[in-house]
């Protein structure tokens, strides 16, 4: 087997076992990557040298207690800050900006010992669900080459569906995470807001953006969240709830009998792909064999989340944008793309003298009314499912099609983002184009545990996070 | 047409003396550094970087909030003001809008007639500096250049009502507030190193004919001394009085300007249109999450109060407990620094012999120079200079005297002009004085009786103090 | 909510506030995008707020403060490295009006 298809577990596992070397593990993904990348374009920057270099440094060591990512290839979405890696938000702003220091994240993911094995395109800052915005070039979906991986964070979606690295870092405003992992079939996490720190993430909507992961299995998603997550004292929002051993509690646990899962029926969209509704009720129906116990349940319509998110979003994009001025760092204002040029416009506007009532704080108090529809959800249910995406990856330039293409294609993972909410997406089946589906699983503030245990789970029953596309 | 009344109102920005800056670990000691070297990716601006804020600057607004006698409002937070400005690295600067830490103060100043007025406080709130800009020529083109190191100090915003209604009332407030920021030792507040800028913003109401008239309201920035406050305001008025006479232009919502201080024409000049708060798009900054004032922040705070006495409380304890008069007093109170050395010389002086108005006395006159001397040591000194000059001017006199009649050659040859023997006449009167005798008044009272002018002073052994 | 349709001349105000240059067929381009996003959020005038609190912070945090403590600063170097236009140790730009 080529070791680049491993997980991470299964990569800890394999080198802790001395069954291969880190040399080969990384080769074996250089290689691929190689191989494939000059269709797929997943990746913005390969970092082959530095990749080598760090090999080169570990030497015989393996992943062990105080570094358990020794040597274990990761893809970083291009919005984390890699000291002395270029890092460019897949925008032409930063076409040539090279951070003086790391994020946390990174931080984090080097001090466990991770390589870094390539900087993933993204759509420009963030702005976007197709990664074909971004000012660079568009990631093919590895399901479909004439098809679009999702976004933003579809570069490292891409690179985990094609086995281009083993673990890949992405962040999620709304939807960016969870919406590329439904596109191409693999596994997405969303922490709850403030569980994993901002610094060193070029910020979108400073209120709701999330660092996680896109891995190819549950367990791997728990072992990342393991290292990533916890207090920063460089991000005044993270919270100081002690971090579990989410890997443990998977292991640990006793199955999900009893568990109340409600379905919100208002997640069942108009002008949700038939395939995608077949394949969420599977899942559900997975869940209730496994002993979950399911009820519908009603919460607030999804449009109003993606106009409290397009408001919100938008202010805050243009003021997070404006600190892009070209003294000090960047090229200046008029490398912005025609998206974020839009959007920083709609933002200024929302801000701006008469309109603040109207957009920005009428959008804060139906934030509220968001946040009370699922606080008085969960005091029936313990996890909300429902589809991720209404569709499942559309073609090359459909992005063009719509002003709010970013936000309508969101409408069901905005609510949830909106209100801070932890979630996963996982691969629950294939249309009939052969293109993955994705049911997500949101919980209240904090409880990654339980969604991890029931994802895992549903790993465990079925099959579809172990198909790979034909590459 | 005259004026009826001048207006005044005051924002003041005091450079808070924190170690480190407002939102991040730099230091806040910029002053004489390199440029850009204190700086990080929070306060240089760099994509990805966040802020979080400083207990201690919040702590000492909260405090000047309380010596202001405001309110401190159980909620607060910071808001992001959005503009753009070179020395605005984030597009934004992060200060407070519809919640300040404090509100609704006051402070007392004696207005002309030396009656009390109060002086409204509308808020004092939180913020955070921009960076240092030169405007200067490079290669024959004119450059602004920016160092960053002065980006994020942390600033103190104190806004009035506009209550003051003569220029100099907006002086003693200014100097009264100075005052309380050094007592309080949150800043130096030393305007030539811009720790404090003044901003006042002024208008008038003339009466012509039994109609009454404003005048636009005219802020006026770059105000860096008590000196130009006064020139700019004296100008601002009398320039404002004839532009009305002029234009007959009256004060509306829209059509206040902002004009600079030219310090070498003692002008104000105009600058552009006064930006209105909507324009800066002002909303709750999303990275730092709200206050809530608690009690025990407060009792905190009200703890570190209470070990500070401010000066209003100090000048009336001196003038009860030592029994000075009002000017002696304020001398002494100016600086913090000096009260407290005048208390601890009253402290010692209580064994020397000395007490606390002859130490007034003393340091009020400069008598003897202080500045190096310990307490003890300047109470000594006294001490000395009293106890040893025991011998009034007439009992000199006599001594001189009876010196003279006793070395009639020296006295002859110091009138032909050998005025070095006068140290030889001084000492012998020294001897029979015992040292008892101030050494200047045996030398005024010397040459008197020699008929001497000022000018042949300096080959004396003049005894020093 | 009031009826609003941005006209062309407030969207080269907006443009100016947010320091972006934009040619005249953005400025169309974006007034035409601008006023259909709009449209849709109109959508929220139909949920009452009147007596809603506004979220700014899902966090439920609150008091979050550092130590007044110095912690070390990036060098001169690393923090001019950015800069394109830089003369001795600063950040030249062509000159700007006073404040």
């Amino acid at each position: 087997m080529n070791l680049n298809e491993l997980t991470v577990i299964e990569a800890i596992r394999g080198l802790k076992e001395r069954k291969f070397s880190t040399l080969e593990l990384v080769k074996d993904c250089l290689e691929r990557i190689k191989k494939l990348d000059s269709k797929i374009k997943a990746f913005v920057t390969v970092c082959e040298k530095e990749a080598l270099e760090e090999v080169r440094g570990i030497g015989d060591d393996v992943p062990s207690g105080i570094r358990p990512l020794l040597g274990i290839p990761f893809a970083i979405k291009d919005n984390f800050c890699t000291e002395g890696i270029k890092t460019t938000a897949s925008s032409k702003v930063l076409e040539n900006y090279f951070p003086v220091y790391d994020a946390t994240v990174v931080k984090r993911l080097k001090s466990a010992g991770a390589v870094i094995i390539g900087k993933t395109n993204m759509d420009a800052w963030a702005h976007g669900s197709s990664t074909e915005t971004s000012d660079f070039f568009t990631t093919k979906n590895p399901w479909d080459f004439t098809r679009l991986p999702g976004g933003s964070s579809g570069g490292s979606a891409a690179a985990i569906a094609a086995d281009m690295a083993v673990g890949a870092i992405g962040s999620e405003t709304a939807g960016s995470i969870r919406q590329p992992a439904a596109w191409c079939g693999v596994v997405g996490l969303k922490p709850t807001y403030g569980r994993v720190s901002r610094y060193g993430v070029i910020a979108m909507a400073s209120s709701t953006d999330s660092p996680g992961s896109l891995t190819k299995s549950v367990e791997d998603a728990a072992l990342i969240l393991n290292i990533l997550a916890g207090k920063d004292e460089s991000d005044a929002t993270t919270s100081s709830k002690p971090v579990l051993d989410y890997l443990r509690g998977i292991r640990g646990s006793r199955g999900i009998r009893g568990i109340r899962i409600g379905v919100p029926k208002e997640y069942f969209v108009k002008g949700i792909k038939e395939e995608v509704k077949t394949k969420t009720l599977e899942a559900i129906e997975v869940f209730k064999n496994l002993g979950a116990k399911i009820r519908e349940i009603s919460l607030l319509e999804p449009k109003y989340s993606v106009a409290v998110y397009t408001i919100l979003q938008r202010s805050e994009v243009s003021s997070n944008l404006a600190r892009y001025d070209g003294i000090r760092y960047g090229n200046e204002r008029s490398y912005f793309g025609d998206e974020a040029k839009k959007r920083i416009v709609m933002g200024t506007y929302t801000l701006s003298a008469g309109y603040y009532d109207q957009y920005y704080l009428k959008a804060q108090k139906v934030r509220t009314l968001i946040c009370q529809d699922f606080e008085e959800a969960f005091k029936k249910v313990d996890l909300i499912i429902g589809p991720t995406s209404p569709s499942t990856a559309l073609p090359i330039g459909a992005s063009k099609d719509s002003v709010m293409f970013g936000e309508l294609q969101d409408i069901l993972v905005e609510p949830s983002a909106l209100a801070g909410l932890p979630a996963i997406n996982l691969c629950s089946g294939f249309s009939k184009e052969i293109l993955p589906t994705g049911v997500q699983i949101i919980g209240p503030h904090f409880s990654e545990e339980l969604i991890l245990k029931v994802g895992y789970a549903y790993e465990q029953t079925t099959e579809w996070h172990k198909r790979k596309p034909k590459l | 047409m005259r004026i009826k009344q001048i207006l005044i109102g005051l924002e003041i920005h005091i450079e808070l003396k924190t170690k480190s800056k407002m939102f991040c670990g730099c230091s806040a000691e910029s002053f004489g550094k390199e440029p850009n070297t204190l700086t990080c990716p929070v306060c240089l601006g760099l994509p990805g970087a966040l802020p979080v804020p400083n207990k201690k600057a919040i702590e000492w607004a909260i405090l000047l909030g309380l010596a202001l006698n405001c309110q401190i409002p159980e909620e607060s937070k910071f808001d992001r003001k959005n503009y753009f400005y070179p020395d605005l690295p984030k597009g934004y600067q992060i200060s407070q809008y519809d919640k300040p830490f404090a509100i609704c103060g006051w402070l007392k100043i004696k207005d002309k007639n030396e009656n009390i007025k109060k002086i409204g406080i509308r808020r004092v709130h939180l913020e955070e500096d921009t960076a240092k800009s030169i405007h200067t020529m490079v290669n024959g083109e004119k450059v602004t250049l920016l160092d960053f190191d002065k980006s994020g100090i942390p600033l103190i915003e104190i806004v009035t009502e506009p209550d003051f209604n003569s220029v100099d009332e907006v002086l003693e407030f200014c100097k009264k507030i100075r005052q309380i920021v050094r007592y309080l030792e949150i800043s130096d507040a030393d305007l030539e190193k811009g720790q404090m800028r003044l901003e006042p913003t002024v208008n008038l109401l003339l009466e012509e004919e039994g109609r009454e008239f404003f005048t636009p309201l005219v802020e006026i920035k770059n105000i860096n001394s008590f000196r130009f406050l006064k020139r700019a305001l004296e100008y601002e008025i009398e320039r404002q009085f004839q532009e009305f006479s002029r234009s007959r232009v009256q004060k509306t919502s829209g059509n206040k300007t902002t004009r600079g201080f030219d310090e070498n024409k003692m002008t104000t000049f105009e600058q552009r249109h006064k930006e209105e708060a909507e324009e800066y798009r002002y909303f709750p900054e999303p990275d730092i999450p709200p206050f809530r004032i608690s009690e025990k922040l407060m009792s905190n705070v009200k703890c570190q109060m209470s070990n500070v006495e401010l000066p209003e409380a100090k000048e009336k304890r001196f003038l009860e407990k030592y029994d000075l008069n009002d000017s002696q007093v304020e001398i002494l109170t100016e600086e913090k620094e000096l009260a407290n050395y005048f208390e601890e010389c009253v402290g010692c002086g209580k064994d020397e012999g000395a007490n606390p108005q002859e130490i007034a006395n003393v340091i009020v006159n400069k008598r003897i120079d202080f500045k190096d001397l310990s307490p003890t040591e300047f109470v000594r000194k006294i001490g000395e200079s009293k106890s040893k000059f025991t011998l009034t001017e007439s009992e000199i006199a006599s001594l001189v005297d009876g010196t003279i009649k006793e070395n009639p050659q020296v006295v002859d040859a110091i009138k032909k002009g050998k005025t070095q023997a006068i140290g030889f006449l001084t000492g012998q009167v020294q001897e029979k004085a015992k040292g008892a005798a101030d050494p200047r008044k045996v030398q005024s009272i010397l040459r008197e009786k020699l008929d001497l002018s000022e000018k042949t002073k300096g080959a004396a052994d003049f005894n020093k103090t | 909510m009031k009826n609003s349709k941005l006209s062309e001349g407030e969207v080269r105000h907006i443009a100016k506030l947010a320091n972006l240059t934009l040619t005249e067929k953005e400025v169309k381009k974006f007034q035409n995008q601008l006023n259909e996003t709009l449209a849709y959020i109109e959508v929220l005038s139909e949920l009452n707020t009147d007596t809603v609190e506004p979220t700014s912070q899902v966090t439920g945090l609150k008091n979050v403060v550092k130590e007044d403590l110095v912690k070390s600063s990036i060098s001169q170097k690393e923090a001019l490295s950015g800069g394109k236009s830089k003369h001795d140790d600063y950040f030249k730009v062509k000159a700007v009006i006073e404040k």
